[in-house]
């Protein structure tokens, strides 16, 4: 056979491309259809977070911190929140813990429904996607109903909460909770055991547990392979200790395996949600009492003098926090996730940084593509679940 | 206008320009520039709730060579504007440009170093939606009321 | 373990290093490292069977611009075995603003280094792939810097500049015609 001359192809999948993940360029050195190296690059969604931030008072950096990673918006503000927090030295009451973590895991069974659907409409079954986002909008109901606001709420504050839970709360999670089980069975009906979805998924992106400690990653990413890292477990806060269900892994490492290890996730922080719900009162103390940090409710502000000189010295200097540094580390719904924050005294903080368990995963995406196929490129950058709002802050 | 309706087959009547108007506005089909948050709220839009397909925004295109309507929806770097502006030009007349959402239209909450301040120091933007993010409804307002722009764009200029 | 008890059992395998405990509120008993020893006690911390940090949860730097020694680069790290935490900091200055890299020990750092480059200018030896990683190629100068500015108001650069002037052009098309004739 006479000797065939062949090239590789290099290909720009440039920042703007249909798989809506963001803007995430990735040069890919192709031969035919394989890829034999893959150089991504980020920066493309770079916002300064960090550097606006250290202007901004303590409460006034929570929405900022909340667009950095739009998906998880409530926890990462409930991130910042215990950092700053930590450095006051105060301790939130027990309904405020049990009410962050109903609705941190609300946010988590949110992340994991968008994922879901853009993960389902790039591998190809389109009506995921549609699935996936009817049921977000009853979560995202929720969100108008706590704060008036759907993607970021902003009602985690340092102290607590903005204000007490409205009426419906209850009715409306219970609602939301007797009708997921079902639609997740449908979605896992459509996927789990459909053979086109096995054969993109399986064996493509595989990544060994040694490696993904090696790269820092966590989260599904981490779990798929067999690293049994949740922080819930492992570093519990908010008294997730007294919760009782389980961390899924699998030891596949593959694309097929973050999916199980997520839809799995799901499943138990709908069981979460409901130890919680079942603890929190409707009404009750939503902040803790320290006038220098929790305004005082708008009644009081009207009629009493005092309540009007605290609201005012809030909202114009806010409070002070004591010098020092503080990381909270939080299990986010892509993983670790938590602030550095630095604190020089004053009422603005002096650093934030934020741990983006992204950014990580977006390093460790050429060992995920590198050998494998053109389309699997696809699947896998779907299964890491990068928010470039994460990765470039 | 007129429907004419002395002969059998019923006749309708009316200028080209007019036509024209109402073939490009009830079709308008999107190429996917989502960058940041917003962009989530343009994909619930065109999923079941607010479907926006009912307004002609059927597909949204990968390839800007086959869209009329770029929706600059998210936040733009400084790193990625110009690849924003390499989109705009590889479109082919008529095209049309909604800047979705606070970041887009003005620079939104981040006045810094990294943030280009409104898109339209890149290119020229037809109709703002404010809010951050605007909510589905307020962007399908949006492609409304750019809706009723093009039914007043004259053909010949 | 606290910082004192994870001081001493790096000095003993590091003996060289000089080590500074830190005051801390938070999960991570915090020291500081002195700048020249930093592969070495990140080794020791990586590889010795009482610490086993195997995993870097982060690598940033401070800017305390007007004091001196100016950054402060901060390590968080997390043993996955033993179920600990630690912070470990390093003190640059200003004016000599490097460091040795970590990359080697954890390959996780690598963007993380790349991060600090091109926010703070801390520069990392032994790097493999020292490049900028959020900021354009051709930026200039080092964004997180206290003294660097926040707001700047300059027109976005959209394209590159034409490599001909127009006349040049012009003469160029003339050239082609003639030459398809």
């Amino acid at each position: 056979m006479p000797e065939l001359r062949t090239e590789t192809m290099t290909v720009n999948m440039g920042p703007q491309h249909p798989s809506t993940h963001g803007v995430l360029r990735l040069v890919l050195e192709l031969d035919g259809e394989q890829v034999l190296s893959a150089s991504p690059t980020i920066g493309y969604l770079h916002t300064g977070i960090e550097k606006t931030a250290e202007q901004k008072k303590w409460q006034q950096v929570i929405p900022l911190v909340e667009r950095m990673d739009y998906l998880s918006a409530q926890s990462n503000s409930m991130a910042f929140c215990m950092s700053v927090e930590r450095l006051l030295g105060v301790d939130v009451p027990g309904r405020v813990k049990n009410i962050r973590i109903l609705l941190a895991e609300l946010q988590r069974i949110n992340s994991h429904l968008v994922w879901l659907g853009t993960h389902g409409m790039e591998v190809g079954a389109v009506s995921v996607m549609l699935y996936c986002f009817r049921e977000r909008e009853l979560l995202l109901n929720i969100n108008e109903m706590i704060a008036g606001f759907r993607l970021f709420p902003s009602y985690m504050r340092v102290g607590g909460l903005r204000e007490d839970l409205p009426r419906g709360f209850h009715e409306a999670v219970n609602a939301f909770l007797q009708r997921m089980p079902a639609k997740l069975d449908e979605y896992e009906d459509l996927l789990t055991k459909n053979e086109i979805y096995l054969k993109r998924t399986q064996g493509v992106g595989v990544i060994s547990g040694d490696d993904a400690v090696a790269l820092s990653l966590v989260g599904p990413i981490a779990r798929a392979a067999g690293v049994d890292y949740d922080v819930r477990k492992v570093f519990p806060y908010l008294g997730y200790e007294t919760y009782d269900f389980n961390v899924p892994t699998r030891t596949a490492g593959d694309v097929y395996a973050r999916y199980q290890v997520r839809v799995a996730e799901m499943r138990e922080s709908m069981k979460i949600c409901r130890q919680a719900l079942d603890r929190i009162t409707p009404r009750g103390e939503y902040a803790i009492a320290d006038t220098k940090i929790t305004p005082p409710p708008k009644d009081r502000v009207y009629t009493e003098m005092e309540a009007l000189i605290q609201h005012f010295l809030i909202y114009s200097q806010g409070f002070t926090v004591p010098a020092g540094e503080a990381y909270v580390p939080v299990e986010g719904p892509r993983g670790e996730q938590g602030f550095h924050v630095v604190s020089d005294g004053t009422n603005r903080p002096w650093r934030v940084k934020s741990r983006a368990p992204s950014l990580l995963a977006c390093q460790a995406l050429e060992k995920l593509i590198v050998g494998g196929l053109i389309a699997d490129v696809i699947a896998v950058i779907g299964s890491i679940d990068v928010v470039m709002g994460d990765v470039d802050r | 206008m007129g429907i004419e309706s002395e002969y059998e087959i019923p006749v309708l009547t009316t200028t080209v320009e007019k036509m024209v108007q109402w073939a490009r506005r009830s079709s308008i089909w999107p190429v996917t520039f989502g960058l940041a948050c917003c962009a989530i709220e343009m994909m619930a839009m065109s999923c079941s709730r607010y479907d926006v397909a009912r307004f002609g925004a059927e597909v949204f295109r990968g390839s800007p060579r086959q869209s009329d309507l770029m929706i600059v929806a998210g936040r733009l770097s400084r790193k990625m504007a110009p690849a924003l502006r390499r989109i705009y030009d590889q479109m082919p007349e008529p095209k049309w440009v909604i800047s979705m959402g606070a970041c887009a239209s003005i620079g939104g909450v981040f006045d810094n170093y990294a943030i280009v301040q409104g898109v339209d120091q890149v290119v020229p933007v037809d109709v703002y939606v404010p809010g951050c993010p605007p909510r589905p409804e307020s962007l399908i307002y949006g492609i409304v009321e750019l809706q009723r722009k093009i039914a007043q764009q004259r053909l010949a200029s | 373990m606290d910082a004192a008890a994870l001081v001493a059992s790096l000095q003993q395998a590091v003996p060289d290093a000089t080590f500074e405990s830190a005051v801390t509120v938070d999960l991570h008993p915090t020291f500081y490292v002195s700048r020249d020893h930093v592969a070495a006690v990140a080794r020791a911390l990586r590889d010795s069977s009482s610490l086993k940090f195997s995993f870097l949860a982060e690598v940033t730097a401070v800017d305390y611009w007007p004091r001196d020694p100016r950054f402060e680069v901060v390590y968080v790290l997390v043993s996955l075995e033993h179920k600990h935490r630690a912070r470990m900091k390093v003190r640059v200055s200003g004016g000599d603003a490097h460091l040795a890299t970590v990359s080697t020990i954890w390959p996780a750092a690598n963007w993380l280094e790349r991060e600090i480059w091109d926010l703070f200018g801390i520069a990392f030896d032994g790097h493999p792939d020292p490049r900028r990683l959020l900021m354009p190629e051709d930026w200039e100068g080092f964004p997180l810097r206290k003294d660097s500015p926040v707001q700047i108001r300059r027109p976005p650069h959209v394209a590159e500049p034409l490599q001909v002037t127009p006349e040049e052009f012009r003469h160029n098309v003339e050239r082609d015609r003639l030459a398809r004739e």
